[in-house]
């Protein structure tokens, strides 16, 4: 679908004070847009990406080849319509895409980053995106939306910028990362760091890369994104492509091989640095930690919101969704909260849910009239 | 029944079904509620309700439903409802955080009905419940003649799966707000008919004739210290 690729520089006059307490100066984001922005400046929507996403949310993936990650719900006919809506997606703050992360050049020293690089948080990559709205000339959203981090993101937003948020879609997602997520990005984290070709984070400048400990990495947190009973659907104890035990450590299962190749073609799209940086934002995500109860974070909003979690989901269980309509709720907010049956677990945001279709589509189709939205033309 | 210039384009969004073809006990309870009032319905089910209050009388509305189903075909339809249950999620909202707190029919099936109704009222400036009466002559005729747990057209289940676990009749409700020192507003009572006419004046008339009750109820307001 037609789109249009940018990147624009920003933080040169005002630098972004990040949580860590570096200013970043001078840094760049890369981001795809969708449509056009109305008159009225009224609607815009910001899409927010998960951990391993990037920009290209609608458009086929310039390393991959393979269509957007998201673009059964972003496209014409779509619950996001580029003919209704103005659509922006941004590749993260410390993310490897084209917006500054450990990977690009430090401007000060003309090397990488690498592990120089500040720590980032999930508010920091907020306030950057805001700064590319206020580039962009859009004073507010009518939605954000996102799952995963991309559902961190759009919390943040809701919290930070409530006056520039009409609609708010956290999706499978939670207010605080818990201890089992942080110690699978641990995990992640240490097989990345114990690839000798990590070489403490230099690894460009040695033309190299930890390729083994990011599939690992990578490996063990597909696991999480799915469930059991996927699996077992899928794979079960099925061989891969023999007939008997080869009595060895090859990939005798489908399940080994299925993960071996997710490991090894995320290898090819991920920077390894990257991960680091970007699981460790997620586990620094506790949004009561500044503010005390959930509820005092979006006392008195004016947000709209609409929750969706899934059944199988045990990364980003329906509880703490639950946990966060509970406090929606005590704040008096706008809330809708829906759970979708499914057996996909994680990945199932991603996937042809028609339910998360028909919910998305009912509530961006009554938020946009109640702010007058024009329709998209029919065809 | 002639809808507004509003609901008409509301009804584009919506499903075939026209806002006026809502049940009689829905109607009755939406006649009780002012125009651009803030409304919270529990156990909202499909939103039909909810739908009819937003199109025809522009409230702000929220819905609380237990099952999933019922809470995504609202959320479909544009309505804000939250999966949830009368019983243990109520006493999150805030006092007062709207002007119309609405259990229609939900009241018997719930594990502690009095504290339900404590927060109706607690979050509601005003409580409108409604609730099949079990004081209905058919309930008593039936159980007197035929020695069984009756099932009438508002009670239409085996009494091994009914999910109606605190039934009561008119005057049981009416002490229950004494109890809690609730006002009652208003009280109509339905004959299965849908007729209300004849059945009103009298309590133990009332809850002779009525199949259903429908009853508007406030908090007392604490009297003025001298």
């Amino acid at each position: 679908m037609p789109s249009q690729g940018h990147t624009v520089e920003l933080g040169r006059d005002v630098p972004l004070k990040l949580d860590c307490g570096v200013k970043l100066g001078a840094f760049t984001v890369a981001y795809q847009t969708y449509g056009r922005l109305n008159e009225q400046k009224s609607n815009a929507v910001l899409v927010c990406h998960a951990l391993s996403g990037d920009q290209y949310v609608a458009s086929t993936h310039p390393l991959t080849g393979k269509p957007g990650w998201w673009h059964i719900l972003v496209g014409p006919g779509r619950p996001l319509d580029p003919e209704r809506f103005f659509i922006i997606c941004a590749n993260v703050l410390g993310g490897c895409m084209g917006t500054t992360g450990p990977a690009s050049i430090n401007p000060e020293t003309g090397k990488p980053y690498g592990l120089t690089f500040p720590v980032i948080t999930i508010a920091d990559m907020v306030r950057a995106q805001a700064m590319l709205l206020d580039h962009l000339g859009v004073p507010d959203l009518f939605c954000v939306i996102g799952g995963s981090m991309g559902g961190m993101q759009t919390l943040q937003w809701a919290a930070m910028y409530p006056e520039r948020v009409y609609t708010a879609i956290p999706i499978a997602c939670a207010a605080r990362h818990s201890a089992q997520n942080i110690a699978f990005h641990e995990v992640g984290r240490q097989a990345i760091m114990a690839d000798p070709e990590w070489r403490a984070g230099e690894y460009s400048l040695h033309n190299t890369t930890p390729r083994a400990g990011l599939a690992v990495a990578r490996m063990a947190a597909h696991i999480t994104y799915l469930s059991e009973a996927a699996l077992r659907r899928k794979f079960g104890r099925k061989l891969q492509n023999r007939s008997a035990f080869t009595y060895g450590f090859d990939a005798d299962f489908e399940v080994e091989s299925y993960l071996r190749h997710q490991g090894i073609t995320f290898v090819e799209r991920f920077d390894a640095n990257s991960y680091l940086y970007i699981t460790r934002a997620m586990d620094y995500f506790d949004m009561s930690a500044d503010h005390g109860a959930l509820a005092n974070v979006f006392a008195n909003t004016k947000v709209r919101f609409c929750l969706v979690s899934f059944t199988s989901d045990w990364l980003f269980t329906t509880w703490e969704m639950r946990e966060i309509v509970h406090a929606l709720n005590a704040a008096a907010a706008d809330v809708s909260f829906v759970e979708i049956e499914t057996d996909k677990g994680h990945d199932a945001f991603l996937l042809d849910e028609p339910e998360l279709h028909a919910t998305l589509s009912g509530f961006l189709n009554a938020a946009a009239e109640r702010r007058g939205v024009a329709p998209a033309a029919s065809p | 029944m002639n809808v507004g210039a509003g609901a008409r384009t509301d009804l584009t969004r919506a499903d075939v079904r026209r806002p006026s073809d809502i049940r009689v006990d829905l109607q009755m309870i939406a006649d009780m509620i002012k125009p651009e009032s803030r409304v919270l319905d529990i156990g909202c089910g499909d939103g039909q309700l909810l739908r009819y209050l937003v199109q025809t009388r522009n409230v702000v509305g929220r819905g609380i439903e237990l099952s999933q189903a019922g809470v995504n075909a609202s959320v479909a339809q544009g309505l804000s409802v939250v999966q949830g249950d009368a019983d243990s999620d109520l006493s999150d909202y805030p006092t007062q955080a709207f002007d119309y707190v609405v259990l229609s029919q939900t009241l018997q099936a719930t594990r502690n009905p009095r504290r339900v109704v404590s927060e109706l009222v607690r979050i509601g400036r005003k409580a409108i419940i409604s609730f099949p009466n079990f004081g209905y002559w058919k309930v008593r005729w039936r159980l007197l003649t035929d020695g069984r747990m009756p099932r009438t057209g508002a009670l239409d289940y085996e009494w091994h799966e009914t999910p109606n676990i605190h039934l009561c009749t008119i005057l049981d409700f009416v002490d229950l707000c004494d109890t809690l020192g609730a006002r009652v507003e208003r009280r109509i009572s339905m004959t299965s008919g849908g007729r209300t006419s004849l059945v009103q004046r009298s309590l133990h008339v009332a809850n002779l004739f009525g199949e259903q009750a429908v009853f508007l109820v406030s908090r007392q307001q604490p009297q003025p210290a001298r």
